[in-house]
This record gives C-alpha cells, structure tokens and sequence, in this order.
C-alpha cells in the first residue's frame, strides 16, 4: 500500500468532514504541520475541533483556521498570542477547553495506546478537577483524566521514508509523536523523503505503523516566535538581550 | 533596602544543589540561570522537549526548531537531550525533575499557588504549570511581595488554583518564607531581605506566619 501522495491536498483526500476532531502537532510553532494545515483551510471543512498545545498566530499556523472560522473549539494548554483568537473567544465564537500541558500531552499518548482514562495529580483541587472522578492513592488525591483519540492526526518529522518511519529534529519534537499515534487516521509530512533502509532503525521515533498517509514538503517555511540572541562579546547564558 | 530582581533570582539560586535538573518559568525565575553557583553541575529543563541547554544563540545562528518553553530561540550544549512532550512530562508528573522555580499571583499559607487566572480577564492557558507544582518535588515561588499595595501572601488564595498544598518556599523583594505543606505545620519567615524591618513585612502580609529562631 503506497502511503506517499503527490502533495497535501491529495493526502487528505476523503478524510475531512465538518464537526470532525483533528490534532495538530507542534508547540509554539516549532514543528507544526503547516503545509497540511493550509490544505485543510483551503478544503473549506468547518465546525472543527483542534487538539493543539497551541493556536500559531496571526495568519500562521493554526491561526490560518481561525482567520477563516473553521474552528469551533480548541482543546490547548496556552493560546492567546493571537488577537483574532481573542476576539472570537470573547464574542461567544471559539470555545476553548484548557487542559494542562502534560494532561494533554498524556490524554493524547494514553489515547493512542488504547488506554480510555488514567489517573494524575495535575489539577487535583484546582477547578480542573470539576466534574472528575477524585482518588486517593497512597494518601495523595488524583483526579481522572480521558485518553483522546482524533479522527484525523496531522504531524510534522524532519526525516521519514516511505513506509512512515518517522524521525523528528530538535524541540520541533513535541507533541508530534504522540499525535501520530493517536489519529484514527494519521497524515505526516516530512522534509526530508528517504527510502527504506536508509535511516537507522534504531532512530526511528514513529514506527511507520502509526502512519496512514504522507506527504514530502522540502521547502517547508520555519517560523520563529520570539528571536532572542546574543552578541558576540557576550558568554555566559541569559545575559543577552532579546531582539 | 528591599531585594531587586536580580538579587530575588541569586537568593533562588542558593535552592541549587550539585546534580539537580531544574525548571524554571518564565519573568524572575528565568534570571536564576544567571547565577548558577560555580562547580555546581545543574540541567535545565525546558518542558517542550529539551534538557540542558546553553545561551542564546550569536545573531544568524538561530534555529526555527530549537527553543525553549518561552519559545524563545536557545542553544544545545554537550548535556542536551531532545524527546516528547510525554516524555517531557514523564519527568515532571514522575517526579524526576527536583525543583521547579516559577512566578505567582498569589500564594496561601497552607501552600496554596494560583499564577494562571483571573476571572473576567482573557484567560491564556495555564501551560505546564499545574504539572509543575504537582509532580516536581521542590516548587519555590519568586515573586514580589505585593502588588499594587495588595498583599500577595494570603490566609487563602481568592483567585483560581493552579495547585493546592504546592508551594515550599516562597522569595519576594522582603525576604524568604517556608512552607510545611505537607505536614501543616503553616508559613515561617526565614529570612529578612537586607534593610526591610519585620513591622514592614508583618504590613504587607495577610497570611500568618511564625519567625524562624
């Protein structure tokens, strides 16, 4: 089964449908799947449900979909670098539901390996905790928190070969992997395609197991959110100066 | 003379002990770096991915697909190491990460912390905090002591939590606090900032506390 198509549009083919839940890896927006999330808004799907760490921007990443209103709810642990996103929130157009970072990041992992609930400390006795089963283990109190399954995963690898083993660069990382396999249809799109055997197995960090569908995007446009450097006089850590 | 910023993050830095992985947030905590105490080896956790990680990169240098929880842009170092935001939390819910330093609204007596909501006001999210002050297993807090002649050590938090029963230590411009948020034993003042008076302390505190002998 051949799981590489010729561009995003074609990869998407047939698997988008209104009021549907998508997750879009990336965190900030470092490592998010761009090309695929234009695709998505050109497609004109809406009422989605986004699972995200964030929301991109004005006019990037998943801020495309906001500028378009294709978005019904966020489902994030930080947004609001996105004045359109705060616009809609207060008009009663946007609904978001905060979950912890890590909360997130284990509902989405815990989803893609069959696992339905599973118990944290995160949140215990703060208003997360509302309507959540409460326990007490070993004297400390935890609340239940559901796994996520999405019936579409979008993710973005620096590296993959044609099978889907996916390889991911730096912190571009994040929420990625979990999110492939917790797609009841994952879509990858790599920046560098290989062939089967010419990476490493034993660097592969999603199986090709996890992946449906993928897509080779060379010239993928990197966005930096806050560009912070320093000076050539200067050494030691935090001293610099943001630009 | 109460305590600057910067003297607040090189009080915070003395918590540092040789071998700890560390997480620090963003403001006042992220100046703690500056002040790593030399011989000591300490990792610095980013939450988005990475351990270990070095300056600002030189102007030209900087890497869309290497930043920290600020998302600002950063530098790998011969410690880094990259992995998910499961794995990333895995250290911090499992209790591998040993002190945790972040800002507040305010803090309780009873070691109660609220820093992601106010009510009414565009809510942005509480990121990894709630993770944070749960699973890490020294959580101090750097903030000032007040805000706007409002008190921000309190008998109770009046805004949304971010964790209940949390807080170990707290560092404001006036001094250095300690909680026993484990065994109720309550708030202690364990050190006065250089030139601050215990009457001025005891004016801009409504949580009780005793004095360390």
């Amino acid at each position: 089964m051949k799981k590489l198509y010729p561009d995003a549009q074609a990869a998407l083919a047939g698997l988008l449908r209104d009021g549907m839940m998508i997750m879009a890896g990336g965190f900030g927006l470092c490592g998010i799947p761009e090309v695929l999330i234009k695709a998505i808004r050109d497609s004109g799907v809406r009422n989605l449900t986004v699972v995200s760490n964030n929301a991109g921007i004005d006019g990037v990443g998943l801020g495309l979909l906001l500028d378009t209103k294709q978005i019904k709810k966020m489902v994030s642990s930080y947004v609001g670098e996105n004045k359109i996103f705060a616009q809609q929130y207060l008009a009663g157009e946007l609904e978001i539901e905060f979950n912890p970072q890590g909360t997130l990041a284990e509902r989405i992992r815990a989803g893609g390996a069959g696992i339905p609930a599973f118990f944290t400390r995160t949140g215990a006795g703060t208003m997360i905790a509302k309507g959540k089963e409460e326990r007490e283990f070993e004297g400390e109190r935890y609340i239940m928190e559901r796994g996520l399954v999405a019936d579409l995963a979008i993710v973005h690898a620096w590296m993959g070969d044609t099978e889907g083993n996916l390889v991911y660069r730096k912190t571009a990382r994040n929420f990625n992997p979990m999110m492939a396999t917790a797609g009841k249809v994952t879509v990858a799109e790599v920046e560098h395609l290989v062939q089967p055997g010419d990476i490493n197995p034993d660097h592969i960090i999603t199986p090709g197991i996890f992946v449906k569908r993928m897509i080779h995007v060379p010239n993928a446009v990197k966005h930096i959110e806050q560009r912070t450097v320093r000076r050539h006089t200067e050494a030691p850590a935090g001293t610099a100066e943001e630009v | 003379m109460a305590w600057t910023r910067e003297q607040m993050a090189e009080r915070a830095a003395k918590e540092l002990r040789d071998g700890f992985y560390v997480n620090l947030g963003i403001g006042i905590p992220t100046l703690v770096s500056n002040y790593i105490p030399p011989g000591l080896s300490v990792q610095l956790q980013s939450e988005n991915g990475m351990l270990g990680f070095g300056p600002f990169p030189y102007e030209g240098e900087e890497d869309p697909d290497l930043i920290n929880a600020g998302k600002q842009t950063v530098t790998e170092i011969p410690t880094t190491s990259f992995f998910s935001s499961a794995d990333s939390f895995a250290m911090i819910r499992g209790g591998h990460i040993d002190l945790s330093i972040l800002g507040a609204m305010q803090v309780a007596e009873n070691g109660d912390l609220a820093n992601w909501m106010i009510p009414g006001k565009m809510v942005k999210g509480m990121g990894g905090a709630m993770d944070l002050v749960a699973g890490v297993k020294k959580v101090v807090v750097v903030m000032e002591h007040s805000a706007k002649n409002e008190p921000k050590l309190l008998k109770q938090c009046s805004l949304p939590l971010t964790g209940a029963g949390v807080v170990d230590m707290v560092i404001t411009d006036l001094g250095v606090f300690t909680i026993d948020k484990k065994g109720g034993g309550g708030m202690t003042l364990v050190e006065l900032a250089p030139g601050t008076t215990h009457e001025e302390v005891r004016s801009k505190t409504e949580a009780s506390y005793r004095i360390a002998q």
